[in-house]
C-alpha cells in the first residue's frame, strides 16, 4: 500500500527550542491514523509541517508524493481541520459552502450541502452564533466538500460533547470506508482505540512508536510473575516498561515470539496501557541497541 | 439484521466484540442462514469503529465457516451454530454444575472459583504450548 506521508529525517525548531527531531515516518494509505502525545510532543507541529503551514528546519517531509503546500494540486489533495476550529464568525453556513465552491476546483456542492442538513445546521445562521459541535460540523462539511486524498485532523473532537464526538467519528469512520485517509490527532485514547488503525505516539518531539495497531498489540504483552530481575529474560523480548512490588514484578515487553517461561503469567495488553507505557519511556537513543530500557537502574 | 454495540470498557478489542456478538447472535438463534449482516459502512455509522476492524471481522467469521462474503452483495450468515457442540452443552452444564457444588462445598466463593477456573484454563494452553 502507499503512503500518504512520509517524514525523513524530519526536525523543526523555533528559536534555540527543536518541537520536533529526526523524525522518520511512513503513513499507509487508507487508514485512519492516530497521533497521540503529551502536550508539547510535537503533534501539532507535525501535522503543520503536512500540511504546509510551515517548513522543516532540517529532512524532508512528502505528503501524496509531493512537498506540502508546494502547488495547487497539492493543495486541492489534503483537506486539514485546526485546532481552533478557523471559520469566519461574521459568514453565514451558506457563505462558508460557497466560499468552498469558489476556492476549490473539485468541490462537491451536493455532499457538502448534504452533509450541513444532517448535521441539523441551518444555512442562514452566522457561524459565530454556532455551538462547538456545530462548528466541527460546518468545518467538517468544507474540509470534506474539497473532496480532499487526505484528511488531516487536529485534536478534532476536544470541544464536542458526547453526541456531537459520536457523531462526529461516525461520519470520520463513513469517510474512511469510502476510502478516504484520515490523520487525527487527539488525547482521546478510547476514541483512538475505536477508530483507528494506525498509531504514532510522539514524545519530547520524536516518535516513540508506530505502527499498525493490531500488529503493535500482537507483539506486546504484560507479564506478571514472582518478583525477579528483567535482565534474565530471552535475547527477542524488549522490556518497555518495569514495575516491582516486594514479591511480584509486571513488565510490558515488546516480543514477536511467543512467551514459553511457564512462571510468567502472560496477558495481552491493551491499547491504552501501550500509548501510556510508551509516553512515559525515554527516546529510543538512551538505551542499548539491544533495547533494554533502563534495566541497569532497575531494583 | 443484527445492530453492534461496541463497550469500551470491556477491554475486549472491537473487533472480537463484533466477532463475538454475531456468534452470540447465531447460537441464540437471532441471526439464521442466509440472513444478511450489515455492511461495513452501515456498522461504521452506527457505532463509529474503524471500517477495517469490521472487514476483519467479518473475514474472521469467513474463516470460521460461519458467514460468507458475497461480492458486490454483502456478507451472509451461512450456517446456524447448533451443532455437535451445541448437543454436548448439556452434559457439560451438569457436570459443572456438580463441580460447582464440590467447590462451594470446600469454601470457595465465586470469586476463587473463577479465578481458579481462569488459571487451570491457563496452564492446560501453557501446556499445549510448550
Amino acid at each position: 500500500m502507499s503512503a500518504v506521508i512520509e517524514a525523513s529525517a524530519v526536525g523543526k525548531r523555533f528559536g534555540r527550542t527543536w518541537a520536533l527531531r529526526d523524525t522518520t515516518l511512513t503513513v499507509p494509505a487508507g487508514r485512519i491514523v492516530g497521533l497521540v502525545g503529551s502536550n508539547g510532543a510535537g503533534k501539532t507541529t507535525l501535522l503543520n509541517l503536512a500540511v504546509g503551514l510551515s517548513r522543516p528546519t532540517e529532512g524532508q517531509i512528502t505528503v501524496l508524493g509531493s512537498r506540502p503546500g508546494h502547488d495547487v494540486e497539492q493543495l486541492a489533495k489534503v483537506g486539514f481541520l485546526a485546532q481552533d476550529v478557523p471559520l469566519y464568525r461574521d459568514l453565514s453556513i451558506r457563505d462558508h459552502l460557497q466560499l468552498g465552491a469558489r476556492l476549490n476546483p473539485r468541490w462537491d456542492a451536493a455532499s457538502s450541502h448534504a452533509r450541513v442538513a444532517r448535521a441539523g445546521l441551518d444555512p442562514t445562521q452566522r457561524a459565530g452564533a454556532l455551538s462547538g459541535g456545530q462548528r466541527a460540523q460546518l468545518a467538517l462539511a468544507v474540509a470534506i466538500g474539497k473532496r480532499p486524498e487526505l484528511l488531516i485532523l487536529d485534536e478534532p473532537v476536544a470541544s464536542l460533547d458526547p453526541l456531537a464526538r459520536r457523531n462526529f467519528l461516525a461520519d470520520l469512520t463513513e469517510l474512511a470506508a469510502d476510502g478516504l485517509s484520515i490523520v487525527l490527532s487527539s488525547h482521546l485514547l478510547a476514541d483512538v482505540e475505536r477508530v483507528c488503525d494506525h498509531l504514532i505516539v510522539l514524545a519530547a518531539g520524536s516518535v516513540r512508536l508506530a505502527g499498525d495497531v493490531d500488529d503493535l498489540l500482537a507483539t506486546h504483552k504484560v507479564l506478571t510473575g514472582a518478583r525477579r530481575h528483567p535482565d534474565r529474560l530471552p535475547a527477542e523480548q524488549t522490556v518497555i516498561q518495569h514495575s516491582h512490588t516486594d514479591r511480584q514484578t509486571t513488565l510490558l515487553i515488546h516480543t514477536t515470539q511467543p512467551v514459553l517461561d511457564p512462571s510468567w503469567i502472560v496477558s495481552e495488553v491493551g491499547l491504552e496501557e501501550l500509548v501510556l507505557a510508551y509516553m512515559a519511556t525515554p527516546p529510543a537513543d538512551d538505551t542499548t541497541a539491544a533495547g533494554r530500557p533502563a534495566l541497569r537502574r532497575a531494583g | 439484521m443484527i445492530e453492534f454495540r461496541i463497550d469500551s470498557t470491556s477491554g475486549m478489542s472491537p473487533y472480537r466484540q463484533l466477532v463475538h456478538q454475531v456468534r452470540q447472535a447465531v447460537l441464540l438463534g437471532v441471526l439464521r442462514e442466509g440472513d444478511q449482516l450489515p455492511t461495513v459502512k452501515e456498522v461504521v455509522a452506527k457505532v463509529a469503529i474503524n471500517p477495517n476492524t469490521v472487514l476483519k471481522a467479518y473475514r474472521e467469521l469467513e474463516f470460521e465457516g460461519l458467514a460468507e462474503g458475497r461480492p458486490g452483495v454483502g456478507t451472509f450468515v451461512t450456517r446456524a451454530l447448533a451443532d455437535s457442540s451445541f448437543a454436548a452443552h448439556a452434559t457439560l452444564r451438569k457436570d459443572l454444575g456438580g463441580w460447582l457444588i464440590k467447590a462451594r462445598r470446600a469454601g470457595l466463593d465465586d470469586e476463587s472459583i473463577a479465578a481458579l477456573f481462569e488459571s487451570t484454563v491457563r496452564s492446560r494452553a501453557n501446556e499445549g504450548a510448550a
